[in-house]
């Protein structure tokens, strides 16, 4: 095989960041678990972090959750600052524990960001995305970029 | 299964220097700010030193490439400093980066290969605005899920603090009185950035509304203050304005020798008896959110080598980049159990006078946190106390003989611990 294959080998490598970020972008939120030991990892990777097996399946998660902890952000990180938030307008994200066991850290919507202290950890959530335009930077080009997110669900 | 490791020979540090620490002019670089700490390392040495002594320079820094548009950093401190062509190595492990510079001269003087390196760290981090500052440090983080969700530095402590007062009841109050304390440590060391504790900033406000002819603003004590939040705004929530450390630039350097030529120096050199690090995943990889298992690994393989626990720590400087980590590192070291760091900050423990002394020198919280500079100040003020030079903040009981310092790299995906025995 000519090395030059490679390239594109490595770009739709499915435990690589550019097939994750591919899925986040079909509204897909992708695991790596490992065929030995059932372990799941979020972004997937190419090597078990528990048994570190090399036989890895890629699956996808069903999007239920709960909040395991979370922040409200005054001052921004300069992603969201070109999205209009900031100390005027505050955003929440945090980690979330999925149905399947595995966390990950997403934006959390749907919660009220005046009052941060009635936020609770444990709230249920559901997987949601979030499409905004942005600039170029080194690692994307310009145009709409895809974001993982939660919903608080409604009350039962 | 932790293995026990030692060092080959033994090896002690017999000099200390700071800069100032504070927002120097734009134009002034990096390596002049650590010609400032170096000649205060050579004033510390009793019986002083000649340069041509040096073998090496292991430098921490985590990132004069985007702060100055600077790399290559160990060359140019080596040029300012008149020790070329010794060789320099540049260290990069986010806020453990002159930690982790200090530990690798430890590993190098006592693998024999060399009997001197000179080793600290130091950042310009001022020429940038808070959002480019922010998204340096941001940088630290992963991209794909981390800085994906907005997350910024003060926002992944405060996301792991929501978990913690979620888990142990910890408070917003509880964080507050931890930085009180460093303010107040700060407020005696010249050094430090934030040269001014909570109740004389109180005064200093209400000074200043009088003098413009306003109102004379009152608050009944430092926590109402606190509360205030025009004065104590939220950055992250439950992290506001006095639980952050501070963006600044400085830079620490310290002399570490091999035990059998410290005499050569001084009379009173203290000695490094255990070393250890780790890292972790990014933070939602993590089994527990609580706790930064890099910080307990470490601790146990520095603690091992020392051949000493937690309880025989007598002094110690705790990476405080915000309040919250000050709290989960006074567990993940064992001075307290998990969830019971709160008592001892409730009750003054780990003040000045306190049974354990926490962060004498004001913390990264008042004396600042210039990123590359912080591992290797905080040896600084252990090789200060255990001396007796740390002035009007000079810990008064006298059994300080063991100290240690914990510096966290980023969200703890490094953590280095060191340990340090007056004999």
């Amino acid at each position: 095989m000519p090395l030059e294959s490679k390239f594109s080998e490595v770009a739709e490598n499915r435990l690589y960041s550019l097939a994750y970020n591919k899925s986040i972008r079909e509204h897909k939120l992708m695991a790596s678990r490992c065929k030995k030991c059932g372990y799941l990892s979020i972004p997937p990777k190419p090597v078990c972090p528990k048994c570190h097996g090399s036989e890895i399946d890629v699956v996808e998660m069903k999007g239920g959750g709960k909040i395991a902890a979370y922040t409200v952000v005054a001052v921004g990180a300069p992603l969201m600052v070109e999205e209009g938030y900031g100390r005027e307008k505050h955003y929440c994200c945090g980690v979330v524990e999925l149905e399947e066991g595995v966390k990950v850290c997403a934006r959390i919507l749907g919660v009220d960001v005046s009052k941060p202290e009635q936020i609770k950890v444990g709230t249920p959530v559901k997987m949601d995305f979030v499409e905004t335009f942005h600039a170029a930077d080194p690692t994307h080009e310009e145009g709409e970029r895809t974001f993982l997110a939660f919903t608080v669900l409604e009350k039962p | 299964m932790q293995k026990r490791r030692k060092l080959g020979r033994g090896v002690a540090v017999v000099g200390a220097g700071l800069s100032k620490f504070g927002a120097y002019p734009r134009g002034v670089r990096g390596q002049d700010i650590f010609v400032e700490a170096y000649k205060e390392m050579i004033a510390s040495i009793d019986k002083g030193f000649d340069p041509e002594d040096i073998d090496a320079l292991y430098l921490g820094n985590l990132s004069s490439d985007l702060f100055e548009r600077q790399v290559h950093m160990g060359p140019a401190v080596a040029n300012r400093i008149g020790i070329v062509p010794k060789p320099t190595i540049r260290f990069e492990d986010a806020c453990a980066a002159s930690g982790v510079a200090f530990r690798e001269a430890v590993i190098a003087v006592s693998s024999g290969i060399y009997d001197v390196v000179l080793t600290g760290g130091v950042e310009k981090m001022t020429n940038l605005d808070t959002t480019h500052v922010t998204e340096v440090l941001a940088a630290a983080m992963d991209p794909d899920t981390e800085i994906a969700a907005g997350e910024t530095f003060p926002g992944i402590y405060a996301t792991i603090a929501t978990a913690h007062m979620a888990k142990y009841g910890t408070t917003v109050e509880d964080f507050m009185r931890i930085g009180i304390k460093n303010h107040y440590n700060g407020s005696l060391n010249p050094h430090a950035h934030f040269d001014a504790s909570i109740t004389d900033l109180m005064k200093r406000k209400a000074a200043a509304a009088l003098k413009k002819g306003l109102p004379e603003p009152s608050w009944a004590d430092e926590m109402e203050f606190l509360h205030d939040p025009k004065q104590n705004p939220v950055i992250a929530w439950p992290m506001r304005l006095f639980d952050c450390s501070t963006v600044c630039d400085g830079a620490s350097c310290v002399l570490v020798v091999a035990e059998d030529i410290a005499k050569n120096f001084t009379d009173r050199p203290i000695f490094v008896i255990g070393t250890g690090q780790a890292s972790d995943h990014f933070l939602a990889e993590r089994e527990e959110l609580t706790s930064l298992r890099a910080a307990r690994i470490a601790a146990g393989e520095a603690y091992a080598m020392a051949g000493v626990g937690p309880q025989d720590i007598r002094i110690a400087e705790v990476h405080d980049c915000f309040t919250i980590a000050e709290l989960i590192g006074m567990e993940d070291l064992g001075f307290y159990k998990p969830g019971e760091a709160v008592r001892a900050v409730r009750e003054g423990e780990n003040r000045l006078d306190g049974k354990l002394p926490i962060n004498t020198d004001g913390g990264l919280k008042a004396k600042g946190h210039p990123i590359g500079a912080s591992g290797t100040g905080m040896i600084v003020e252990i090789f200060k106390q255990m001396r007796e030079e740390a002035g009007p903040r000079q810990v008064k009981k006298k059994d300080v003989d063991l100290g240690l310092t914990h510096n966290v790299g980023a969200h703890g995906s490094t953590v280095v611990i060191n340990i340090f025995e007056r004999r």
